[in-house]
């Protein structure tokens, strides 16, 4: 019985509770244990609070319960293999992930993507941002109370799984962005399916916006709650559409544009009021762009390959590799032994719907990647909970964290 | 960019790391985050170049938002105990990059608020993303099934 606790006792590192000068109250506080099974905080978040009364004096989470060591077992796969790997880092944007992996070992590659596969990519992650933002508007108004809001937002949602299916496979994990193109070509009949679906999207946005925007109830637990200083969230790493709602211009796609996204007309939205509020309306605002985005798509796909012209890269379509020898051969290195990547290192990073999302991939020429770090949204953005918790009411704080949008796998990878 | 304690500046693949002095890391910062604006500390990491010494890497990728602009800092260090000093005092946001990278490398950053382990259990033993280390871990050895 003398095992060491399991978990880190995070108590032990706030001060004892005795009253000082400094500190008068702390003899009144109260320590609670929030989670790791607290349905909301969305996953395996523990937090240890400190209250006094109704009101939070210090916040300290603890993270780690859904650590898989991908980084450790990406070192062990080869960059083809390594993708799916990604896809099961954020399980709500799993395509931002392939896209952010993908441009890195491209780059390293110094290869050359065609148009047609970059704005197919452009419009499978601009669906995984409406994904994203669906599941979070639905939890996060869940949690506060307007329980039919996630009936509506999980029904486009299974529309978008269904699209995502139709192109890939697959509903969650698609594994669609691959390094040199995509996984598919666009199957027959898509422009019908995604048409309809987009051309309705606008209202169904309408609908979510009718039901809360007046609803009493809804603007006053967002407004003015979870208000952060703009210092504070660019010293704490925090990145996406809560630094954007905190009147931070920053979108990557704008300011850094990857995968031809430069040719696209969208609006960052920026809001000021820097609350729950200001970033329920962003991530609506967005939700609005990335329709037009994929609008633009639909009217405008380029003809040509889905895939680039590298056969030791990319793998041979099913009939060339069934009638010509040299497809066959390329296809037999690439399952077995993988490519080669020329050593080096790269730093790439993209806009997530949660932020910014950067891969750290250092090459040492082999077929494997020596080493992946992935900078994930998530964890930046958690770093800063317990500023954003300090000094509010505990029914707030269901508010604010819901607010951040995290996934705890992105988390803790 | 000049600073007594970058040794060395590295353009590859259009970015540009600098290779610095792990004695002055945290001079260093304090002056890119001062004088070349570089307000976001977006990732610190590390990479084991086991057998090779010195053995660590630490990498520190910076962010500045005006002009937009990223830069990439290495650091070397090694030992039986490896450390480099922590740049909390610069960047806040250290604090969680710098204890993953003490729990996954067992490198000790000097003068962090609260290093322990983040992602592992606090009684783990080892350091996963060693070289050194097997992928199944220690405790579950494959090889007698």
């Amino acid at each position: 019985m003398n095992r060491p606790i399991p978990y880190a006792d995070p108590v032990s590192t706030i001060e004892a509770k005795q009253e000082t000068p400094e500190n008068p109250s702390a003899a009144r506080h109260m320590t609670l244990n929030m989670g790791p099974q607290h349905p909301s905080t969305h996953g395996v978040l523990r937090i240890v609070l400190q209250l006094e009364g109704e009101v939070i004096r210090s916040a300290y989470p603890d993270i780690g319960f859904l650590h898989t060591g991908i980084e450790k077992q990406m070192e062990t796969r080869t960059y083809a293999q390594a993708v799916t790997l990604t896809d099961r880092v954020d399980y709500l944007a799993n395509l931002s992930n392939n896209l952010c992996y993908c441009l890195a070992v491209e780059k390293l590659l110094q290869m050359e993507i065609p148009d047609r596969a970059q704005w197919l990519r452009v419009m499978m992650t601009e669906f995984t941002r409406l994904n994203s933002h669906l599941v979070w508007l639905g939890t996060h108004a869940l949690d506060i109370g307007a329980m039919s809001m996630f009936f509506y937002c999980f029904r486009e949602r299974e529309d978008i799984l269904r699209i995502l299916e139709m192109f890939s496979g697959q509903r969650m994990m698609t594994s669609y962005i691959r390094v040199g193109g995509v996984s598919l070509e666009a199957p027959r009949g898509w422009q019908q399916v995604v048409g309809k679906f987009i051309k309705g999207f606008p209202s169904k946005v309408d609908q979510y916006e009718e039901l809360l925007n007046a609803n009493p109830i809804w603007t006053r637990r967002t407004q003015g709650v979870g208000h952060m200083a703009v210092e504070d969230m660019l010293d704490l790493g925090i990145t996406g559409p809560m630094l954007r709602a905190a009147g931070v211009d920053w979108d990557s796609r704008k300011r850094e544009p990857y995968s031809s996204y430069e040719k696209f007309d969208f609006r960052v939205p920026v809001e000021t009021s820097n609350d729950v509020w200001g970033r329920y309306r962003v991530r609506m605002q967005e939700m609005r762009e990335s329709a037009k985005i994929i609008t633009q798509v639909l009217e405008g796909l380029p003809e040509g390959p889905f895939q680039a012209d590298a056969p030791h890269v990319v793998l041979p379509q099913r009939e060339k590799m069934k009638t010509q020898m040299e497809a066959l051969i390329y296809h037999f290195k690439i399952v077995t032994e993988g490519y080669r990547v020329p050593a080096g290192e790269v730093f790439q990073c993209i806009e997530a719907p949660r932020g910014e999302i950067g891969y750290y991939i250092v090459s040492d020429g082999t077929q494997k990647p020596y080493r992946v770090h992935m900078r994930t949204p998530s964890f930046g953005n958690l770093q800063g909970l317990p500023k954003l918790l300090e000094n509010t009411l505990i029914a707030d704080s269901i508010a604010a964290l819901g607010s951040m949008d995290f996934v705890l796998g992105d988390t803790d990878r | 960019m000049t600073h007594p304690a970058i040794l060395e500046t590295v353009e590859a693949l259009g970015e540009t790391t600098l290779i610095a002095d792990p004695a002055k890391i945290v001079d260093l910062c304090r002056y890119l985050k001062d004088t070349e604006k570089y307000i976001r500390l977006s990732a610190v990491t590390a990479v084991d170049w086991h057998p090779a010494t010195p053995r660590f890497e630490v990498v520190y990728h910076l962010h500045s938002l005006e002009p937009f602009r990223r830069l990439r800092v290495k650091c070397k260090v090694g030992g039986e105990q490896p450390a480099i000093d922590s740049v909390f005092s610069v960047w806040r946001a250290a604090n969680w990059y710098e204890r993953e990278v003490f729990d996954m490398f067992g490198i000790n950053f000097h003068n962090h608020p609260d290093l322990q382990r983040i992602l592992m259990p606090t009684d783990w033993e080892g350091h996963p993303l060693r070289k050194d280390y097997p992928v199944h871990g220690y405790k579950y050895s494959y090889s007698n099934e």
